[in-house]
């Protein structure tokens, strides 16, 4: 086997026994992306250089045998909304195709703290505006299931990076779906944070009362050892949470024996793929048979949450992006006759189609007349749907969803009609308006042989039961173990 | 057919507030687009929201502060690298005010 497809922990377990060698590592990594990712397109920047030179500090380390730290040597992936200092940072967009950080968001010092390697930064929806990183004003990225279907987005090429084994790991942001979406969408294991669980600081800001950054891994241990590296509370971001960090990998083994496991009515719907909802009730079954306690539950807002999500977060959204003027970084379209000019054409050329539409549509939620109409409507429904899940979280531990209505759709096949784009995330938004944590973890396969994907919702700050239920779950199957067609096949 | 929830004429006046510079067939698009996606968005008014408090943050918010010290900032170059037009040691835009005939 490839040392490409080795979980975190398995990596971290041969390096420890002197089996591999984090150049070795890093090495294979390098040689499969250049392979493999013309095809795919996970990458925007590869940090070639910089990631052979930290790969040769961790092999000295490994070999001294002291100051090893928690993830020495282990090579990831970051999504190209988090500011990394000297590479440059695009947000998949135009407007920031130059832009070169003079800064490390927090997220990734801890990741280097931690002895991470960084083997370069994933595609995304232009500014983690969409579910199908087809609004990357670069490239398109490719599912490895099916190269004629989407990988999922925002957060799209680092879901693709993981299940190609193009990186051991990596980490997305998720706004309304980001990370567990393309999670589900490429048969990985993506997990959103509790609001406030992890920094923001460094992140290119969407909408700053929903944005979470966290874990793509390959398995549920990695994910609760990648959240660990880079949670805790950071005084550089008002919003994190000044709460102890819990041993997540502590959580994993101790079974769901009596934990009561919560189906929302609200989620099986009309609509729905029927093969992601047999999956879905057959991975009930699963933590049934382990000792879990199934419960219907009611979400009754649930059918509210697009609707409100499309006003806050392009109202956030509006104002976030109002910064790109073309004065301090960034693009500056040319021929502007006056400040007021240059800002329309700079903003014109540099953001595309989709963010346009958000911020038209953020402004206009905001504007003198439509403020409390639509605005304050949604504040107050949001109130709504989190009260939906307090009470469910008064009867059950977790709550069991299918991750997207659907498996990984064609390239193309949403681009014409936002809103059909929008209800993708029909099953993920409610969660960030909550501000709870959810994970995503693969369930099975359609018929066409695309990955299912299985959300956990969890209470605030507990992130150790999602991951407690979603290790159990993964342990007694195999979905996990399988990989795409583009993964197993070894670097021609 | 139902009224249409945005004009034409609203779409340019957003579009100004945004700084946005939008060619007559984006703003046809747009209107036509924002026009689908707000007449999804009208659902919430089924819902009564009278005595409904809104939320801005699911956490609890508070000020933080700490003591008003010196601390090191970053280099004026650092911060002047990514400028796409600049002066010496100062960002260069296009003139803001009209020259006093």
């Amino acid at each position: 086997m490839s040392p490409t497809a080795l979980t975190v922990h398995a990596a971290l377990t041969r390096l420890s026994a002197g089996e591999l060698r984090a150049s070795q590592l890093v090495r294979a990594y390098l040689d499969r992306i250049d392979a493999l990712d013309r095809t795919i397109g996970a990458y925007l920047t590869v940090t070639r250089e910089t990631a052979l030179e930290q790969a040769a500090a961790a092999d000295e380390r490994w070999r001294a045998g002291n100051g090893v730290r928690p993830l020495e040597g282990i090579p990831l992936a970051l999504k190209d909304v988090l500011c990394t200092r000297g590479v440059r940072t695009t947000c998949g967009s135009r407007i920031l195709a130059d832009f070169v950080p003079p800064y490390d968001a927090t997220v990734v010092v801890r990741l280097s703290a931690a002895g991470a390697i960084v083997l370069g930064k994933t595609n995304m929806d232009e500014f983690a505006m969409g579910s199908s990183t087809e609004n990357s004003a670069f490239h398109p990225t490719r599912n490895p299931w099916a190269l004629d279907r989407v990988p999922g987005g925002s957060s799209g090429g680092a879901a693709a990076a993981a299940a190609a084994d193009l990186a051991a790991g990596a980490l997305g942001t998720d706004t309304g779906g980001s990370i567990r979406q393309p999670a589900a969408l490429c048969g990985v294991v993506g997990l959103k944070p509790t609001y406030g669980r992890v920094s923001r600081y460094g992140l290119v800001a969407f909408a700053s009362s929903l944005d979470q950054i966290g874990p793509i891994g390959k398995d549920v241990r990695d994910a609760a050892l990648l959240l660990e590296a880079i949670a805790g509370h950071d005084p550089m971001d008002s919003t994190s949470a000044d709460q102890p960090v819990p041993d997540y990998q502590a959580a994993l083994g101790q079974g769901v024996e009596g934990l009561r496991v919560g189906i929302p009515n609200e989620y099986f719907v009309e609509g729905m793929d029927p093969e992601v909802e047999a999956a879905v009730w057959e991975a009930v079954r699963v933590l049934e048979k382990l000792g879990a306690r199934p419960a219907r539950v009611s979400l009754p807002h649930t059918p509210y949450a697009v609707a409100t999500y499309y006003l806050i977060a392009p109202a956030e959204a509006s104002s976030n992006l109002a910064r790109y003027d073309g004065v301090k970084y960034g693009y500056r379209a040319p021929g502007g006759k006056d400040v007021i000019e240059m800002y329309g054409r700079t903003r014109a050329e540099g953001f595309g189609p989709e963010v346009k539409r958000r911020i038209m549509l953020g402004t206009y939620a905001l504007s003198a007349g439509y403020y409390e109409a639509y605005y304050g409507k949604a504040q107050r429904v949001r109130t709504l749907i989190r009260r939906d899940f307090e009470r469910a979280f008064a009867e059950v531990d977790v709550i069991v969803t299918p991750t997207s209505p659907s498996a990984a759709f064609r390239l193309g096949e949403k681009t014409e009609d936002p809103l059909q784009m929008y209800l993708s995330d029909i099953f993920t938004i409610s969660v960030n308006l909550a501000g709870l944590p959810g994970v995503s973890l693969p369930c099975g396969f359609t018929a066409a042989g695309l990955p299912i994907g299985l959300q956990l919702i969890g209470q605030a700050f507990d992130e150790a039961t999602l991951l407690r239920v979603a290790h159990a779950y993964e342990q007694a199957t195999d979905w996990h173990t399988r990989r795409p067609p583009r993964a197993a096949g070894e670097a021609p | 057919m139902r009224e249409p929830k945005i004009s034409l004429a609203e779409v340019e006046h957003v579009a100004r507030l945004a700084r946005l510079m939008l060619s007559p067939a984006e703003k046809e698009r747009m209107r036509s687009q924002l026009d689908t996606i707000l007449a999804y968005i009208d659902t919430l008014r089924q819902l009564d929201t009278t005595d409904v408090e809104p939320t801005s943050h699911v956490v609890p918010m508070v000020n933080v502060m700490r003591e008003d010290e010196v601390r090191p900032s970053y280099p004026q170059e650092a911060m002047l690298a990514n400028a796409p037009d600049r002066a010496g040691e100062f960002f260069r835009v296009p003139k803001i005010l009209e020259e006093e005939g």
